[in-house]
Formats: structure tokens, sequence, C-alpha cells
């Protein structure tokens, strides 16, 4: 390993680490590759066996529009911006000033309030799901967007990352802006968010991860097409009507993996963080 | 003049008596409480609706016969745990979730670990590399899924095509009640390691290098040796951390399972997870799902307070 | 015989070159200390002697031997690391077994569980704890053995990363700056004690320090060392009162030495901070002279003159039986520090004008390249100072 031997790594030993990476790499890929390949090939030929990758025939435009017009797809994909968004805002705004109570305010409770947090961290969200759903039922907000955030909009780990973050921030900082006549939301807000932007995008980008990937919950909440967030929107569209047209449901699916691959290939060390940062600590 | 008197101290605020002190005291810090639950408040009561009373509310509907829709319940006690016991299919859903657990764990750990220090053991390509990994644990699982199902395919899949060309044996992977399960468990493993990896990697950053220093010169200088004397001792913490965090992550499984094979064939492939999606929502079973949702929440609580334990240990290797 | 022979090694980070041109010799047996400030590549010339990183160009040889591209096992060195680099999973005893371990056991003896089985473990292993019990008792951490580092106080670590050197018995020791994590007292004390190693066991040390008065207290020779160059190696008495080099003379001794600028004229003057000084060296006329001017080497006088500065007291610190005066004096850029003797020195006030005078011998003399000027370019007037001081 080059950092522990003054030799470096021997050329050879150099060809062997990128041989093996690149094979790894090359089958972690294949169910990525295959999946761009058949959604621009005609039916004929995905099933006509063949290793090729490009088409003979190219039918990506075909198989695109398909999938954006038989499937309310853009739809799928707008209801999955507002409710992640939604949701993400709503922790924020939810999650901070707690956070701050808990890391810089003296309250009796204070325990009692962080044991609630830490007790909350430990319970799946699917166990919570019967209650939930007849609560939604019981109030009437079944099959609505409302459904798809309401459960979501505190997170037991947000308040946790950052009130471990706000911790960090010295107690003078707080002390100066009460000087300054700052009420203490407004030092959450001006003072303590800002500081722990860093928390806070990381937060950000595990909440949207999450609830953008997520099918267990939407599956229970919504039936309605228009509502669907998109993983549970392309199992729709599988079971109903593409069935086994692979062509339009692999571009489906193309379009619905591509939004955050995007994100994550152009901002990496923020998700490796996101994903992991508080798993890390 | 105006200078000095705003600075000299006014007399009646200056003496401050105990007894006043005390209760000034005594004001701000109730200022200070009422301050606090109002910042906290809203969460709070979010915390308590939206997971402390449904955890209670699964517990006591698991002690019913309660349909969702009906009228009518009936305490039955544990009449609903023996059910799920005695219920072959739960048997076996537990079954698959353990086998299916005890193959993607120490999948995904051993091949996070070896990708992490093929990385970590050269300077070049290491964002490339990292990044690549890590793609499918980003990727929906739901679309990747359903990606996955054109390569596994009887006929047309790739796997299947490979396979024949080189001679050897091919299966329906996902209609075939011996391939199910494994194949599942590989999708598994090749969503999560990319997250093991980075976690591994991580670990290796934070070794010291005079450990690797002092290795060399104690002797321990051959690849072997300095994997066993620093590299992998100094892993043991981040291990069992990926090790519960990977199980919990397989035990949650359900979008594969519900987007390839809905549990089947037979009972094959049914996990914990779809059996309480199923039985709760699809059957309206609702007292005997809550039971399977008490089941879960024990296994996924011991496995976790498990971690907490071990964390505490992390002590010993500052 | 491990006599160690480092020729004109030079070494680069990429386009950074951290050594340059370095060449020393230590004697088996010698303290030596590499001192200077961080970043001036002691630590770097440390390594490549370890065999931890490698040369760009030069050749190091212990004993007979090069050992240019021989691994750190092989060099029969043992080093103590800055940070100790104790592996936190071992026991005490299991860190000091270790290199032992790797040296007097195969690979196949190593392995865990089958290993105990090959023939001759069991008694290679039991001869392995005696040494480590030895040794460790040899430094009172005997009753440590079966704690793991993250027990231990910073002294007690210390101890045990000095044992796992000392266990092996090396021809050569190897320190990185081994003090710098302890707190002042126990440095003291630790110094102490490793000097004390060092007599009894009378192999080769390599110090690293950025420490002066480590430096000068431990070693039987001081390299000092400055942007990747060796400036000076010498005795310390002699690093101290007859620096080879501006940089070596400001750098050893606090407070900080004075230096005038000067410039020489007819019959040996040398003219600086409105005075003019009696200098004995073997150059042009009009050639522009550093005058060095250690705080001791001042004395009160009543008056001014030759070789006597005059300026107004702008501070006064009593430092117990010393008192540190400075002086503003017109010409100068900075104050100049005087250390005068508590006891000799009347009542001094800030303001007050001060007359100091120096002794001719003890005016050190340099270039403006840098380098000292000797008086007739001879060392023996050296000697003869240094009787003077030690007098």
């Amino acid at each position: 390993m080059s950092t522990h031997s003054p030799q470096g790594l021997s050329s050879s030993s150099a060809v062997m680490r990128h041989a093996a990476l690149l094979i790894t790499g090359a089958l972690i890929l294949i169910p990525f590759v295959w999946m761009v390949s058949l959604s621009i090939k005609p039916p004929g030929e995905i099933f006509r066996a063949s290793f090729s990758f490009w088409p003979h025939e190219f039918y990506g435009i075909e198989n695109y529009t398909k999938a954006l017009t038989e499937a309310p797809l853009p739809q799928y994909m707008l209801n999955g911006v507002f409710v992640c968004a939604s949701i993400v805002i709503l922790q924020i705004l939810i999650c901070a000033p707690a956070a701050y109570a808990l890391a810089k305010l003296d309250f009796p409770g204070k325990n009692l309030l962080f044991a609630m947090v830490l007790i909350a961290l430990l319970l799946p969200h699917e166990v919570l799901a019967l209650p939930l759903f007849i609560l939604g039922y019981q109030i009437g907000i079944l099959n609505t967007y409302a459904a798809l955030i309401v459960p979501y909009v505190v997170s037991p780990f947000g308040i946790f990352l950052f009130r471990q973050f706000f911790k960090t921030i010295p107690d003078d900082v707080i002390h100066a802006a009460r000087l300054d006549g700052l009420s203490e939301l407004s030092i959450v807000w001006k003072i303590m968010v800002p500081m722990a932007l860093p928390a806070i995008i990381a937060f950000g980008i595990f909440s949207v991860v999450g609830h953008w990937n997520s099918l267990f919950w939407p599956l229970i909440a919504v039936r309605d097409q228009s509502l669907m967030p998109p993983p549970l929107g392309i199992m729709a569209f599988k079971n109903e009507e593409a069935g086994n047209d692979y062509g339009p449901l692999m571009a489906a699916s193309t379009i619905v993996v591509l939004p955050l691959i995007i994100a994550f290939l152009s901002a990496q060390r923020w998700f490796v963080e996101g994903l992991t940062g508080g798993a890390v600590k | 003049m105006s200078l000095a008197t705003s600075t000299a101290p006014e007399p009646a605020a200056s003496s401050t008596d105990s007894a006043g002190g005390r209760k000034a005291l005594r004001r701000q810090r109730l200022a200070e409480t009422i301050t606090a639950w109002s910042l906290a408040g809203p969460a709070l009561i979010l915390l308590v609706t939206l997971f402390f009373l449904p955890v209670f509310a699964v517990f006591a509907i698991a002690l019913t016969d309660w349909q969702f829709g009906a009228s009518d319940l009936a305490f039955v006690g544990l009449g609903n745990f023996k059910e799920v016991f005695a219920d072959e299919g739960f048997r076996a859903s537990l079954v698959n979730t353990i086998v299916y657990v005890a193959i993607v764990v120490p999948g995904t750990i051993s091949l996070g670990l070896v990708i992490a220090l093929l990385i970590e053991s050269g300077k070049s390509c290491r964002a490339f590399y990292r990044a690549i990994h890590f793609l499918p644990f980003m990727a929906t699982l739901t679309a990747m899924a359903i990606a996955w199902e054109p390569l596994l395919h009887p006929t047309i899949g790739l796997v299947n095509q490979t396979l024949a060309s080189l001679g050897l044996p091919t299966a329906n992977w996902l209609r075939d009640e011996g391939t199910v399960l494994p194949v599942l468990a590989v999708i598994g493993i090749w969503q999560n390691l990319g997250y093991a990896m980075v976690l591994f990697l991580a670990g290796l950053k934070s070794i010291p290098q005079d450990l690797y220093d002092a290795a060399d010169i104690d002797g321990a200088d051959l690849w072997f040796d300095r994997l066993r004397t620093v590299t992998l001792p100094m892993l043991g913490p981040v291990s069992m951390f990926v090790f519960i965090v990977v199980a919990l992550r397989a035990f949650e499984t359900f979008d594969t399972v519900q987007v390839l094979t809905q549990g089947g064939p037979g009972h094959a492939s049914e996990m914990l997870l779809f059996t309480l999606y199923r039985e709760s929502f699809q059957y309206l079973r609702t007292g005997y799902g809550a039971a399977v949702a008490v089941v879960f929440l024990c296994i996924v609580v011991a496995l976790t307070l498990i971690q907490a334990r071990v964390l505490d240990k992390r002590v010993h290797y500052q | 015989m491990n006599k160690i022979f480092i020729k004109q090694i030079s070494k680069s980070f990429g386009a950074t070159p951290v050594l340059r041109d370095v060449s020393l010799s230590i004697a088996d047996g010698e303290f030596l200390t590499l001192l200077g400030a961080s970043g001036c590549g002691k630590s770097t010339l440390l390594r490549i002697l370890a065999g931890l990183e490698l040369q760009t160009g030069g050749s190091v040889a212990i004993g007979e031997r090069v050992v240019d591209g021989v691994r750190p096992k092989r060099r029969d060195v043992a080093m103590v690391f800055q940070s100790y680099a104790l592996y936190p999973h071992m026991t005490v005893q299991d860190n000091m077994a270790l290199p032992l371990r790797m040296r007097r056991l195969s690979s196949w003896q190593r392995l865990p569980l089958a290993g105990r089985f090959m023939p001759g473990t069991t008694a290679t292993t039991a001869e392995i704890e005696r040494d480590v019990t030895r040794t460790a008792k040899a430094l009172g951490i005997g009753h440590l053995l079966a704690r793991k580092p993250g027990q231990l106080s910073g002294g007690q670590r210390q101890r045990v990363a000095v044992g796992r050197a000392m266990v092996r018995q090396p021809a050569v020791f190897l320190m990185d700056e081994p003090l710098s994590n302890l707190d002042a007292m126990l440095r003291v004390q630790m110094r102490a004690e490793i000097k004390e190693l060092h007599n009894r066991l009378g192999v080769t040390f390599v110090y690293v320090t950025h420490d002066e008065s480590e430096a000068m207290t431990m070693s039987d020779r001081v390299a000092v060392m400055l942007d990747g160059e060796l400036l000076q190696v010498a005795p310390p008495q002699e690093i101290y009162a007859d620096p080879d080099d501006r940089r070596v003379a400001e750098f050893i001794g606090s407070p900080k030495i004075n230096m005038l600028e000067a410039r020489l004229r007819d019959g040996g003057l040398a003219d600086a901070a409105g005075t003019s000084f009696a200098v004995a060296a073997n150059v042009a006329h009009g050639t522009a002279l550093t005058l060095g001017i250690r705080p001791e080497a001042f004395h009160l006088v009543d008056a001014g003159g030759a070789n006597i500065l005059t300026g107004a007291v702008r501070l006064v610190e009593h430092m117990g039986s010393d008192l540190f005066v400075h002086l503003d004096v017109p010409g100068t850029e900075h104050p100049l520090i005087a250390r005068l003797l508590a006891e000799r020195a009347p009542q001094i006030l800030t303001g007050q004008t001060l007359h100091l005078g120096v002794k001719p011998e003890r005016l050190l003399l340099f270039a403006a390249d840098g380098k000292r000027l000797r008086p007739h370019n001879h060392r023996n007037g050296t000697v003869l100072r240094m009787r003077e001081l030690a007098q």
C-alpha cells in the first residue's frame, strides 16, 4: 500500500488494483448499463438474445415517449419533488428549534425529551405504518399529499444530528447574539442554522434520497395515480400497462433513477457525507 | 457629564439583596424553560403523535382480533402471537429473512471491505471507483429491481445468456424456489456493498500513519502482517458498526420482494416486511399484522441495542 | 561498529525539496540530536535513516553496510514516535512483544491458533515473554503489562514506546520528538531518563527535536538544520558559543542574540549603533558585517566609548537571578536585550540611560551571506575562548 511503504505500490500491483476495481465496478454497473441498453432497443431486439449494448435500430425516442405519455411519469416526478421538498423543509423547521433547545438551553424535562428522541430513533418506520394508516383514515387524509408528508414531518435523526452539531458551536456566540438583542427563535435561524449548514445539507440529502426512493409507505398511503411518487408510480406502470414491454419500462426506470444519480455524481462528497455522516460520527 | 451619570451604578439596582437576586434568577430560569418548551413543543407533540402513540397502538392492536373496518373487537391476549408463530407462512417468512440476512451481511461486509482496501491501496482514481461502487446505494431500488428483472429473465436475460454461452446450467432465477432467495440476496449485496465500502474507507482514513510506520520498524512489513497487526484490528469498531447497519437494512428489505417476486414462488421469497404489508394492508388482518410488526420491532430493537453496547466498548481503543 | 554515514542525502516531495545534500557521520554510541524548527526536514532525515522514506539522492550506511533500499525491519534500528504509535488494541505486553515475534517466529508460527502447534513456538514465545518482562521491569512498567495503551497516562505510554524500541536491543535508536506530547514537568524528568538510558545501553541515539533545551541537555553533538540544510554539527556548548552561521546563532539561545549591522573601516574598527567596535577579521575595508552579541555578553559600565553601547531603557524584566533589560539604542532596528545579574545591577528604571560594554572576544562576526567570520579564520582562537568561557 503506497502510503504505508516507502517503495510505494509496485507497478504490477498497481495494475492489479486497477484491474480488480474495474472488474468489480463493471459488475456493479451491469444493471444500469443493461437498463439503458434495453431502453433504446425495439421490442424485437430485446427478445432476440444478444450481448450488444447498442441496438441495430435505435428505438430510444419511441420508448421514452411511450414512458412519458402512457404513464403519467412527469406527474410522478413532480409528486416526488413536491413531497420530498415539503418533507425536508418541514423537518428542518421543526427539528432545528428543538435541537437548539436540547443543545443549548437548560430546562426541566430536557433529558426526558432527549430520551424520547433516542427511542424514536430506534423505531423502524414500517412498524408505525399500521397505526399511522388508521390515524390517516380517521382524520381523512389518506390518498392525499398530506398522507405522504405528515408522517415524516418530525425526524428524530434530524433532531439528533442537529443537536450534536449545535453543541459544537461555542456558547459565547449565543451570549453575544443575546446581547445584540436577538430573540431565541432568531438565534436559531440567524446564527445556529447558518453555522450548522454542513449538517443541514447532509441531513437534507439524507432525507431527500430516503423519501425519493421509498416505496413502502406510499404504497399504503395513496391509491390515486395523480398522487404517486416515482417508485410507486413506476411499479404501477409495470403492473398495469407495461408488463413485459421492457423498452418503455426501462426508459421509465432510467428517468426515475437519473435525477439522484446526476445529483450524486455532481456532489459526491456531500452525498457520501449525508448518507453516512450520522453513521460515522 | 452625561457620561458620568450613565456609567455610575444606580444605588437601587446595585443593592441586590440575596432574596431579590434569587427571585430574579428564578424568573430567568422560568423564562428559559418557557422558551425551551416553545421551541421544542412542536417536535414534542409530533414525536408523541407520530411515533409514541402509534407504537403503543401497535402493541394494543396486537392483543385484539380487530380487522380494519370492523366495528367490534375483542381482547384476545397473546392469541395473535400464537397464531403468528403457528402459521407456516410466517415461519417461512421469518426463516427466509434470517437466511437472507445471513447471506447479505457477510457478503456485503467482505466485498465492501475488499473494495475499500483495494481503493485505499493506491492513490489514483479513488473518487471514480468510490462513485461507481456507491451508485447502487443511491439509485431508487424499485426502479433498479425493475431493471434487474430482464437481466434475470429465463430466456432473454443477460445472466442466462452468459451462462449458456459458457456451457453452464441456467435457471429461472426468480421462479425457482431454490434460487429466488439467493438471487434477492445478491441484489441486496449489490445495493449495500457501496455503503459498507464508504464506511470502511472512512475507517481506513482514520488509522494513523504512525501505526503503519511502527509496524514497519517492528518488522510487520509484509502486506499480510500489516493487515493483521494494524488494519483489521483498527477497523474492528467500524466493522461492528457496519455489521449492525447492514443487518438492519437487510431485515428491512421490502422493495425487491414487492416488485420482483411478491413472496413467491410459494413462500420461497417471503420476508418479514412483505408479510407485514400483506397481512395488514392487503388482507386487512389488522390484529395479526400488528403482531407481526411487534415481532419485527423486537428484532430491530435488539440489534440496535447490541450496536449501542458495542459502540460503548470503542472507548478501549482510544 | 555502528557508525552511521549519511552521504549527500537529498529528498524532494514532488517539486518541493525537503533535504539538500545533507552529509553527516554519527559515531558509534553517540547521542546526536537533529535540531531545527518544524518543517526543516529533520524528521524526514530520521525517517530516511529508518527506511520509512526513500531518499531522492545520496546514500546511508549503518555500520559497514549501505542500507539504501533495505526494509526498516532489516536495518536493526528502533524508533520512538512522537505519537508513540502504540497499537491500541494490544496490551502493553503484546505491544512490546511484537517486534520480537516478527523477528523470532516464522510466518507459520505466528498464525493464530495453528501457530501454537508448530515446533519451537512455545519455547520461543516463553523466551520473548521473559525478554519483555525484563525490559518492562527495567523501565518501571512491569505492573502495566496487562493494560492497554488507552488505560495509561502520557508518561507511561512514553515508557512503553521506549520499551518497545528497547526490547530487541537495536544497534540504533531513532527518536522523533518523543517528549513533545508530555507536560513540562514530565518532559524534564523523561529527558534525564532518556539520557540515562543512553548511558546505560551505550548504543547510538539519533534524536529529533525542535526544543533547544532538549538538544542542549542530552546530546553529545547537535546538528542544527534549517530549510533542508545542515548548518552546523558540534557539541552543544560549541553550537552556542561558537556558531558557524548567523542562522545558528539566532536559532540557539533565549533571549535571542542581538544582531547589529556594521561596516568595517580602517584600524580594524567596525561602526555600529553609534559606536565603534574593535574587530579582528580578515576582510577588506568597507565590508558590511553583522555583529552578534549574546545578551549575557554585556556588562554595565559608567560612561560611553569604544565597544560600549548607549541607550534608553525601554523595559526591565525581572527573572529572579537575572534581569532582562530591553534597550533602545539609536541606529538599531530592534531594542537590544541584555541579561544582567540581578545582584550586580543597581536599580534600573525605564527611561534611564544605560551604558553597556562588550569585550571584543565576545563579539561574533558574520559576513553578509551569514557565514561566521573568525579572527584569522582559525579555530584555535575559538578553543581558547571556550576555555575562558568555561572558567
